[in-house]
C-alpha cells in the first residue's frame, strides 16, 4: 500500500512539471512582448526595462524555464510586481478564506446532493425524481454570481438576516465566521450539488437493480437501511470520483463567488492580479491550485481501497 | 383530372402526417431533448431577429431615465446610463450564442484532430497525453482568466481563452475512442485491404465519433456561455462596450440594492439559455446512447 502511494505520488511529478512549464509558457505564447503587456498602457521605457530585468525576460527562453523550475522546487514562487511581497506569502494570507469557503460548500453539496440523488434513484420515474433532476440541471445552468446576488438580495438586503458581504476569520469566533460564510458557501454549493445529485442517482440506479438489494427489501429491512448500508456503499465510488473531479469546478466557482461577497481569498487575489497584470502572482496561484487539484485526486484514488476492499493495489 | 389532383394531394399529405407522427413519437420518447431544442430555437430566433422585438438601440444612453424600475416603456428597467435593459438583454443573446457556438466548434475541430493523430501515432501518445493532463489540471476558469490577462479584451480573444482549456478534454475523449476502435474488426479488415491510415481515420473512425462529439459539443457550448459571463463579470472578458450578459450584470453589481433588475433579467436569460442547451445535451446523450 505504502509503495503504491509512493508510486502514485511519483506519477504526479510529470503532470506537475507540465503544469509548471505551461503556467510559465503562457506568458510567452501569447502574442506581444510580455514585458510591455505587464507594464501596461501607461508605462515608460524605463518601467518596461525594469520589469524585463526583474522577471529575467531578457534571457533565453530555456534558461528562464530552468530558473523558474528550480525556484518552484525550492518553494520560491517569485515576488509580486505590485506589492513587492513574495507570492508564497500572499497565497498563505489568502488561503484561509478560499479553503473555508470550498470546504463548507463541499460539505453542503455532498450533504444535500447525495440524499437527493438517493431519493431520486429510489423513486425513479416519480415526480420526486423528475423534480430533483430538473433542479439539478437548473443548478448546473445558473451563473454562480447571479445566484449569489439573488441570495444577497433576498437574505441580506430584503430580510437583513445575514451580512451582504465581507469575511471574518475563524480566529474571530465560530459564529461570525459562519455568518459571513453561509451565503457564499450556499451559492457555491449549488452547481456542485447538482453534479453530486446526478452522479449519485446514476450510480444508485446501477446498484438498485441487483439481487441482493431485492433480498434486503424482501427480508423487510427498513428502506433507509437498505439504501444507505447496502446500496450507497456499493454506489459510492463514482460519487467520490465526481467529488474529486468537481473540485476544479468548485475552485473556478470560488473565484467568482469571492468576487460577489468580497471575500479576501485566492480568487480575489487572482482577479486583482489580473487587473494589475501582476503575472508572478497569477502564475503562483495557478500552480498551487493545480497542485492541490492533482493531490486531491490522488487521495481519492487511494480512498477507493478503503471504500471497496475488492480493489487492491 | 379531379381524381388525379386529389391523389396528388394525398401523396403530399401522407409524408407530412408521417413526419408529424414521427416527431410526436420522438417528443414522447425524449421530452427533455424536445423541450430544450424548442427553447433553444426560440432563443436563437430572438437573438437573430433582435431588432424586430420592440427593442431600441442597446447602446443608447438616456441620462434622465437612469435606474428606472421595470415599467411599460422599459420592460426590464434601465441601468445607470439610462440604457434599456430589455434591449440590451435581447442583444446580449447574440454575443453569448456566438461565443458558445464558436468555442464548441473550434475546440471540437482542434481536439478531434489532435485526438485522432495521437490515437493512431502511438509514439506521440505518452508525451502528448502528459501535456494534456497537465493543462487539464489547471481549472478552466483560472486558465482562461490568465490568458485574458495577457490579451486585449475582445470577443475573439475570449473565444481563444475559452477554447484552450477545452481542447485537451475533447482530445482525451477522441483518443480513448480511437484506441478502442482501432482494434475493431472493420478497421483491421480495412487495413488488410490496404486502406491507408488517413482514410481509415476519416472513413472508419470519425463517423463513430459523431455521436459522442455532438453531446460533448453541447456541454462545451453551455459551459462556454457561462464562463464568458464569469470572465466579463470579473472584468476580464468582452470589452465593457459590448452588451454581453456578463457585462450587463457586471455593471449592475454596484447597484444591487438600488436597481436589482439590471442583474436579475440578463441572469434569467443566461440561465434559461444554458439550461436549454444542457437539456439538449442530456437528451442527445440518451437518444444517441452515448456511454
Amino acid at each position: 500500500m505504502l509503495a503504491e502511494v509512493l508510486r502514485r505520488l511519483m506519477a504526479t511529478i510529470p503532470v506537475m512539471v507540465v503544469v509548471a512549464i505551461a503556467v510559465f509558457a503562457l506568458l510567452h505564447v501569447t502574442p506581444g512582448d510580455p514585458a510591455v503587456i505587464i507594464a501596461g498602457d501607461y508605462a515608460t521605457a524605463d518601467d518596461i526595462a525594469r520589469i524585463r530585468a526583474k522577471l529575467g525576460l531578457d534571457r533565453p527562453f530555456l534558461t528562464q524555464v530552468g530558473i523558474w523550475l528550480s525556484q518552484v522546487v525550492r518553494g520560491d514562487l517569485g515576488t509580486s510586481i505590485f506589492s513587492g511581497l513574495p507570492v508564497s506569502t500572499l497565497i498563505k494570507q489568502r488561503a484561509e478564506a478560499t479553503v473555508s469557503l470550498t470546504i463548507l460548500a463541499m460539505l453542503i453539496s455532498v450533504g444535500v446532493g447525495v440524499p437527493l440523488g438517493i431519493v431520486a434513484a429510489w423513486k425513479k420515474g416519480s415526480w420526486i425524481d423528475r423534480l430533483v433532476m430538473v433542479v439539478a440541471v437548473s443548478g448546473f445552468s445558473m451563473p454562480v454570481f447571479w445566484l449569489g446576488f439573488v441570495l444577497v438580495y433576498v437574505f441580506a438586503i430584503s430580510f437583513a438576516w445575514l451580512p451582504v458581504q465581507g469575511y471574518q476569520p475563524l480566529a474571530a469566533g465560530l459564529w461570525p465566521f459562519l455568518r459571513h460564510l453561509i451565503l457564499p458557501a450556499v451559492t457555491l454549493s449549488v452547481i456542485y450539488m447538482a453534479l453530486v445529485a446526478r452522479m449519485t442517482r446514476a450510480s444508485m440506479l446501477g446498484v438498485l437493480g441487483e439481487d441482493y438489494i431485492r433480498t434486503a427489501f424482501a427480508k423487510g429491512l427498513p428502506p433507509g437501511r437498505v439504501l444507505v448500508r447496502h446500496a450507497l456503499k456499493n454506489a459510492s465510488l463514482p460519487v467520490v470520483t465526481i467529488i474529486g473531479i468537481g473540485f476544479a469546478l468548485l475552485i473556478g466557482g470560488a473565484v467568482v463567488t469571492e468576487s460577489v461577497f468580497a471575500l479576501p481569498g485566492l480568487g480575489r487575489l487572482t482577479v486583482d492580479a489580473i487587473v494589475r497584470r501582476d503575472y508572478p502572482v497569477i502564475q503562483g496561484v495557478l500552480l498551487i491550485v493545480s497542485g492541490v487539484y492533482v493531490l486531491i485526486n490522488l487521495v481519492i484514488d487511494m480512498l477507493y481501497v478503503v471504500l471497496d476492499p475488492r480493489i487492491r493495489y | 383530372m379531379a381524381i388525379a389532383s386529389r391523389d396528388l394531394a394525398l401523396d403530399v399529405a401522407t409524408p407530412r402526417a408521417d413526419r408529424l407522427a414521427r416527431a410526436g413519437r420522438a417528443l414522447r420518447r425524449h421530452p427533455t431533448l424536445m423541450a430544450g431544442a424548442v427553447a433553444l430555437v426560440v432563443i436563437v430566433i430572438a437573438a437573430v431577429s433582435a431588432p424586430l422585438w420592440w427593442t431600441g438601440d442597446p447602446l443608447q444612453m438616456r441620462p434622465i431615465q437612469r435606474l428606472r424600475p421595470p415599467s411599460a416603456e422599459a420592460w426590464f428597467g434601465t441601468d445607470h446610463f439610462g440604457r434599456d435593459i430589455y434591449t440590451r438583454t435581447i442583444y446580449g443573446a447574440r454575443i453569448s450564442l456566438t461565443v458558445g457556438a464558436a468555442v464548441s466548434a473550434i475546440s471540437l475541430v482542434f481536439g478531434t484532430t489532435l485526438g485522432l493523430v495521437i490515437g493512431f501515432y502511438r509514439r506521440l501518445d505518452t508525451v502528448m497525453m502528459r501535456v494534456m493532463d497537465g493543462v487539464m489540471a489547471i481549472p478552466a476558469i483560472l486558465l482562461a482568466l490568465a490568458l485574458m490577462a495577457l490579451m486585449r479584451a475582445s470577443v475573439r480573444n475570449v473565444i481563444i481563452a475559452l477554447v484552450i482549456p477545452e481542447i485537451p478534454r475533447v482530445t482525451r475523449v477522441v483518443r480513448a475512442s480511437v484506441l478502442s476502435l482501432r482494434e475493431h474488426l472493420m478497421v483491421e479488415g480495412a487495413r488488410a485491404l490496404g486502406v491507408g491510415t488517413p482514410r481509415i481515420l476519416v472513413r472508419y473512425i470519425l463517423p463513430a465519433l459523431v455521436a459522442p462529439l455532438l453531446v460533448q459539443g453541447t456541454y462545451i457550448c453551455a459551459s462556454a456561455i457561462l464562463v464568458e459571463a464569469y470572465l466579463s463579470f470579473l472584468g476580464a472578458g468582452t470589452p465593457p462596450v459590448v452588451p454581453s450578459w456578463g457585462n450587463i450584470m457586471a455593471e449592475g453589481r454596484a447597484y444591487v440594492q438600488l436597481a436589482f433588475w439590471i442583474i436579475l433579467f440578463p441572469g434569467i436569460f443566461l440561465a434559461a439559455t444554458v439550461l436549454a442547451i444542457n437539456l439538449v445535451g442530456d437528451g442527445l446523450r440518451d437518444a444517441l446512447d452515448v456511454r
